[in-house]
């Protein structure tokens, strides 16, 4: 039922087709976090790679750079219900982090995980075949530190809580394991276009 | 203090009750759900507006009031001239309205009595909202935690539900209110007539005489960044902070 005497923004048609149910387009990067904005030198930058508890490969700052580098253009959906189109990224693709360790998906399931803490869940085909990428650029320019630099996931097809900030490590799980938001209410999948906000969404 | 959701949140038509201005821009919106909820102090709701085309527009609010006073919630919503949202709430709703929201939402800037203290409450502008829940609850539940509120704004005119923070300190011995004005010069010596810097911060946490157990800063990005970095620089561990970000 419609609301007494809202109309809202005008609205572009082709809008339609790229901003989901519930969203509303910025024209700007706001930044969410649940804590301080953590500093993280590049010198003492690290990315792990593990299977459940073991580490399968190590990346310094510098061989994380000499990976392949790929562009994305994407839009973007906050479920704050904030969303960003056309955003420009330059990063290393999953699937070619996963053949520099020389490994297949061992398991369905991963975590991401941060220096700050967060962590969040996202399964394995969310992640390869080139849909999402540890950015370490927006814009051309280095990641910055509000945006999650030195470097963030990228999952753009998800709520952009999946995309954690301040990167350390993806780790293969067994099962589906709820991470940080997601153990506090939101969504396990997190589909904008299904409007999978909350747990039972 | 995880606090999972488990039951569906279901969206609800809520009616407004009424309306009271607090600032120039920032009114309270009294809103009474047909199911009822409790919610804990720091959560929000999300409310949903639906144009005659269908369209909907969904934004988030924090809950001003304190938990379990009665079936009412109050929202306090800022009105952003370039805003959609916010302008509809303030020039077009009147008690009576009929408003989709739903909630309680929220399972990480959360904070309850049983959560205890020392407590330190950091606010930009309207971003005091769901601190002012927190002081609300402490203060209805004599809660024996001790509450340092360092609340920023422009002006004393500027700084919503001041008259309130300000009887509410003078009634609970353990509520201390601390106001860092930037555009006007504070009344109270106590008061700082500057933006929030290290020094301020400082000297708040030294008030407590003991370390925070439990940190919350809610403000724009760039006042939450400037005070959550500050309290680091303090040595407040940033495990204990959480912010949130009116993104």
């Amino acid at each position: 039922m419609a609301t007494r005497g809202f109309t809202g923004r005008p609205r572009e048609p082709e809008q339609r087709d790229r901003v989901p149910p519930g969203q509303h387009l910025v024209d700007y990067f706001p930044v969410l976090t649940a804590g301080p904005t953590p500093h993280i030198a590049t010198e003492s930058w690290k990315f792990t790679l593990k299977v459940g508890p073991r580490p399968v490969k190590t990346w310094t700052w510098a061989e994380f750079n000499a990976l392949p580098m790929t562009k994305m253009v994407r839009d973007i959906h906050c479920v704050t219900t904030w969303s960003l189109l056309d955003t420009t990224w330059e990063g290393v693709l999953i699937d070619d982090l996963l053949a520099d360790a020389f490994i297949e998906p061992p398991t369905k399931f991963l975590l991401a995980h941060s220096y700050d803490g967060y962590s969040t869940n996202v399964p394995a085909d969310d992640l390869l075949t080139g849909k999402a990428m540890i950015a370490l650029k927006y814009g051309g320019k280095p990641l910055e530190r509000d945006h999650g630099g030195p470097a963030r996931l990228l999952v753009p097809h998800l709520y952009f809580w999946k995309s954690a900030k301040w990167i350390n490590g993806l780790q293969f799980t067994e099962r589906d394991e709820a991470g940080f938001w997601e153990l506090r209410g939101y969504h396990i999948y997190g589909d904008p276009w299904k409007e999978q906000r909350y747990t039972d969404d | 203090m995880i606090d999972t959701i488990n039951r569906e949140i279901r969206w609800q038509e809520a009616r407004i009750t009424r309306i009271v201005p607090r600032t120039k821009t920032l009114s309270s919106f009294f809103f009474l759900p047909p199911e009822p909820f409790t919610h804990r102090a720091g959560q929000h709701v999300d409310v949903r507006l639906t144009a005659p085309d269908g369209y909907t527009a969904q934004r988030s609010y924090s809950i001003a009031s304190a938990p379990d006073t009665g079936p009412e919630i109050e929202l306090a919503i800022d009105r952003l001239d370039d805003g959609e949202v916010s302008p509809f709430f303030h020039d077009v709703a009147q008690a009576g309205d009929d408003i989709e929201l739903r909630g309680p939402l929220g399972g990480h800037f959360v904070w309850s009595p049983a959560n205890g203290g020392p407590l330190l409450l950091v606010g930009g502008g309207s971003g005091v909202v769901p601190l002012l829940a927190m002081v609300r609850q402490g203060f209805r539940e004599k809660s024996e935690a001790r509450v340092v509120l360092l609340f920023s704004a422009r002006t004393a005119a500027e700084a919503p539900f001041l008259d309130e923070l300000l009887a509410i300190e003078r009634e609970w011995p353990n509520f201390t209110l601390r106001l860092a004005l930037t555009r006007d010069t504070p009344s109270r010596a106590s008061d700082y007539g500057r933006r929030i810097d290290g020094p301020i911060i400082s000297e708040t946490i030294r008030t407590f005489g003991a370390a925070p157990k439990h940190v919350f800063i809610c403000g724009s990005n760039a006042f939450v960044n400037v005070a959550a970095d500050r309290a680091v620089e303090a040595g407040l561990p940033a495990e204990i902070i959480r912010t949130e970000r009116y993104g």
